[in-house]
């Protein structure tokens, strides 16, 4: 019995040793690194995030000069030229969305730019009373890009009835342009922001719900689920509401680009997954790196390209879809289910097999475990 | 059967059970006060307004803002019951205070607050105020010894709980696939020293693997055994204080750590309650307090009845945790039988589900928006437990019944995925859960795991 024990002890510290110390005599075989966080972090930050960031910048500043133009000259050929402009801008605002972190976050720049549908009666008030803040959560849905569709699409049926309202009354005037500088001045500062935060954001590799990888990767999944998913067509299709919402696709106004701008934003989704550079040039380490990178540890299925065929797929099935998703709806709502389900198959792997190998903290609030 | 007598007259020393009694309240008091200073009551079962609820208990709510109230008086009697005031009563209160709070919401179902549910029942029936108690003063008497079977109680209590953690880790997964270590460990990348290095390392996810294993089996008779007694505790030190370096465990570690304090001597108990008196001296003459009558043994009353209960308890405690062998099924997978039975710390495993209101005559549908009903966390752990995603079920059909819908149907589409595994269904989604009602009976609607887990 005391010879079993004795064993027993032996055998147990030499276990605690184990685990407790790196032995002497491990020849050279060093640790198998850990994914290198720093590094990817660069890499989504000076090749993603700014770029997307700078890219916007620049399309805003367009859309701003076209809004001068037209504010100054309202007639048919620069309406036509601030539409262009505007769909540009919004199409490049699908890559940025995603980044609600730093001063983006801070100044809920995403609730300022892009919420959908817009409330008209509101904008209305607005616009004939000319005294309104643009920074109260009660706007957030009078202001942004939806609202610049509105102006130039929708609050009239034609184009010279549009036009009519822009010279016939400074208020509209006023209006596109406050809004306007607004989108300007959030994105600037964002944007000058990034120039400082940028260090603490690289540096912040630990695993805790408040460092730069977990929520990132948190702002990720939930603009793939809520922004992308929920908002673009989700909602529209009457997912969570039974019947469904036309009224609620995103550019309502402009109708035709609906597709374009969910399709640009799954583009946006599919290039931050894979470490793509925003000019596309490029690629650098990413989730799907760092999945790779944990399987290789591992063994099992490669859980990194299960994820990305499947954002391929949902791509597909978004590009099966007719320029407006106003009239699929209205017509044969089954096709938006369909793609909608193909968008929420990635949802389940993003927050549950991905989350899981990467075992990091998400944002759920802290209790202990046992 | 003279064994037996023997056993029951055997004498111990009291001061044993006092050091006990003084570790357990005082970690109580610390472990309400954080647990109120991090914002967990509020958190926790103030802000949802829906709370998940065990089996049969379904009438055990958080009540407002007396729930603090509930928090106070748990808090004064762990107090009471560390000085040994009014001792019985304090304990009592405790036990049920601190049992009605673990059963307001089973999302927060922890091992350790359920060992401290049945630790502190087991304490209702044995004198922990027999000496250096509060009591002793006011009854001018103290006593020297106790019968031994009360302090072995305890000792039985964590073996228990040590033991059956062990036999939980004899599993396929967890011997010969490393997992969920080999998720874990990686992830904790951002420790100092170890962090790049050790825990990155495969063969120290299996060498952990299999240490915890040799350790939760080994360690209560490495603790009972004299010549090994000293080790032992500090690998006890050791291995839950590494653990709590690693994991966010609470006051786990610490309650273990004390608790493993009743397997010395009692000679080293009478210099711990020594060193308390001495503590107190600096603060109040404790030698004016004279003429305490010394008697030599405690004779618990009604001797036989609370033996009685103690061994029901304990037949309780032993079966318990084999209960799952009566589901069929993976037990990791299906949990039924999981809780109550010391499997800590030992998957990993995460899900996601979602809710669809079916209106059953025209086939309309809509998905609910969790965030409605949940907090993150309670969504966290409904996703991948059948009984919670089942009564969550059952609430939105009421929820939604009473809204107005008419021919409320449920169904779930949930994925789970369990040590690393790619996920997979996990209930039938073609089942309207809205029929279904709780029970202790095979939940057969839960979808089979698509893997094998081999062992216990």
């Amino acid at each position: 019995m005391y010879k079993k024990i004795l064993f027993v002890t032996f055998l147990s510290i030499l276990l605690i040793q184990c685990s407790g110390s790196e032995s002497e005599d491990s020849d050279n075989t060093s640790a198998p690194a850990a994914y290198d966080r720093a590094k990817m972090l660069v890499h989504w930050a000076d090749k993603i995030i700014l770029p997307s960031h700078t890219a916007f910048q620049s399309d805003l500043n367009d859309l701003s000069s076209k809004t001068s133009v037209f504010t100054a000259d309202p007639n048919q050929p620069n309406l036509e030229n601030l539409r262009i402009s505007w769909i540009k801008t919004y199409k490049s605002w699908q890559h940025i969305e995603m980044f609600d972190i730093g001063k983006a976050e801070e100044i809920y720049y995403k609730s300022k730019m892009n919420v959908y549908p817009v409330d008209e009666s509101w904008i209305n008030n607005n616009i004939s009373s000319g005294n309104y803040d643009l920074d109260n959560a009660n706007n957030y849905s009078s202001q942004g890009l939806p609202a610049v569709d509105y102006l130039l699409n929708g609050i009239a049926e034609s184009d010279s009835e549009i036009i009519n309202k822009f010279t016939s009354t400074e208020n509209y005037k006023n209006y596109l342009k406050a809004i306007v500088d607004k989108m300007v001045s959030n994105t600037n500062s964002v944007i000058n922001d990034w120039s400082t935060y940028r260090s603490s954001f690289v540096g912040s590799t630990a695993n805790t719900a408040s460092s730069s990888v977990n929520k990132l990767t948190n702002d990720f999944i939930y603009y793939y689920e809520k922004g992308l998913r929920a908002n673009k067509v989700g909602i529209p299709a009457g997912v969570f509401s039974g019947s469904p919402l036309a009224q609620n696709v995103e550019a309502y106004y402009k109708e035709d680009i609906s597709k374009a701008l969910l399709l640009e934003a799954m583009e946006a989704a599919i290039k931050f997954y894979n470490g793509t550079s925003f000019d596309g040039l490029s690629s650098g380490p990413s989730l799907k790196g760092y999945l790779t990178h944990l399987n290789s540890t591992k063994d099992g299925s490669s859980l990194s390209a299960i994820v990305a065929t499947k954002l391929e797929t949902a791509k597909s099935k978004i590009n099966e879809l007719p320029d407006s998703f106003i009239s699929q709806i209205n017509t044969d709502n089954s096709k938006m289910l369909l793609t909608y389900d193909a968008i929420q198959a990635v949802v389940v792997l993003l927050k549950v097999d991905m989350l899981q190998a990467f075992n990091i903290n998400v944002d759920y609030q802290d209790a202990d475990g046992d | 059967m003279s064994n037996y007598l023997n056993y029951l007259n055997k004498e111990s020393s009291s001061h044993s059970l006092a050091v006990f009694r003084i570790g357990f309240g005082f970690l109580m008091c610390f472990s309400i006060i954080r647990f109120w200073y991090k914002g967990w009551i509020e958190k926790l079962y103030l802000v949802p307004e829906f709370h998940f609820s065990y089996y049969g208990f379904e009438w055990v709510k958080p009540i407002g803002d007396y729930t603090y109230l509930l928090f106070i008086i748990c808090f004064i009697s762990a107090l009471f019951v560390a000085i040994g005031f009014k001792y019985r009563v304090s304990i009592i209160l405790f036990f049920l205070s601190f049992t009605y709070i673990e059963l307001m919401d089973k999302t927060t179902y922890l091992n350790h607050y359920y060992f401290i549910s049945i630790l502190s029942f087991l304490m209702c029936f044995l004198p922990m105020n027999a000496i250096f108690s509060i009591d002793n003063i006011i009854n001018r008497k103290q006593y020297l010894k106790v019968q031994s079977w009360t302090v072995d109680s305890i000792k039985l209590l964590l073996s228990i709980v040590y033991i059956y953690a062990g036999l939980a880790k004899l599993n396929s997964d967890w011997l010969f696939k490393a997992m969920p270590l080999k998720i874990w460990l990686p992830s904790k990348f951002d420790l100092p020293i170890i962090g790049e290095t050790l825990m990155q390392y495969e063969w120290i996810h299996y060498a952990m693997s299999w240490g915890g294993m040799f350790y939760d089996l080994l360690i209560p008779f490495l603790l009972l055994y004299k010549p090994t007694r000293i080790f032992a505790f500090f690998l006890v030190i050791f291995f839950h204080i590494f653990t709590k370096v690693l994991f966010p465990i609470g006051m786990f570690p610490y309650i273990m750590i004390i608790g493993s304090i009743i397997f010395f001597d009692s000679e080293v108990h009478k210099k711990i309650i020594h060193f308390f008196k001495n503590l107190l001296l600096k603060f109040y003459d404790i030698n004016k307090i004279k003429d305490l009558e010394k008697i030599n043994l405690y004779k618990i009353k009604m001797q036989n009845l609370n033996l009685g209960i103690v061994v029901i308890f304990f037949v309780i405690q032993l079966s318990f945790p084999i209960r799952y062998a009566f589901y069929p099924g993976e037990l990791f997978w299906n949990e039924q039988g999981y809780r109550f039975s010391w499997r800590v710390m030992l998957m990993e495993k995460m899900g996601y589900s979602t809710f669809k209101i079916v209106d059953q005559k025209t086939g309309k549908f809509f998905y609910v928006n969790n965030e409605e009903f949940l907090t993150p966390f309670q969504e966290k752990q409904m996703s991948f437990q059948p009984d919670f995603i089942l009564e969550y079920a059952n609430y939105l059909g009421d929820v939604y019944t009473k809204r107005g819908h008419k021919n409320v149907q449920v169904f779930t589409d949930s994925y789970v995925a369990l040590n690393g595994r790619l996920s997979q269904r996990f209930i039938d989604h073609n089942i309207n859960l809205y029929e279904i009602k709780e029970s202790f009976k095979h939940k057969n609607w839960i979808l089979p795991f698509k893997d094998e887990i081999k062992g216990l």
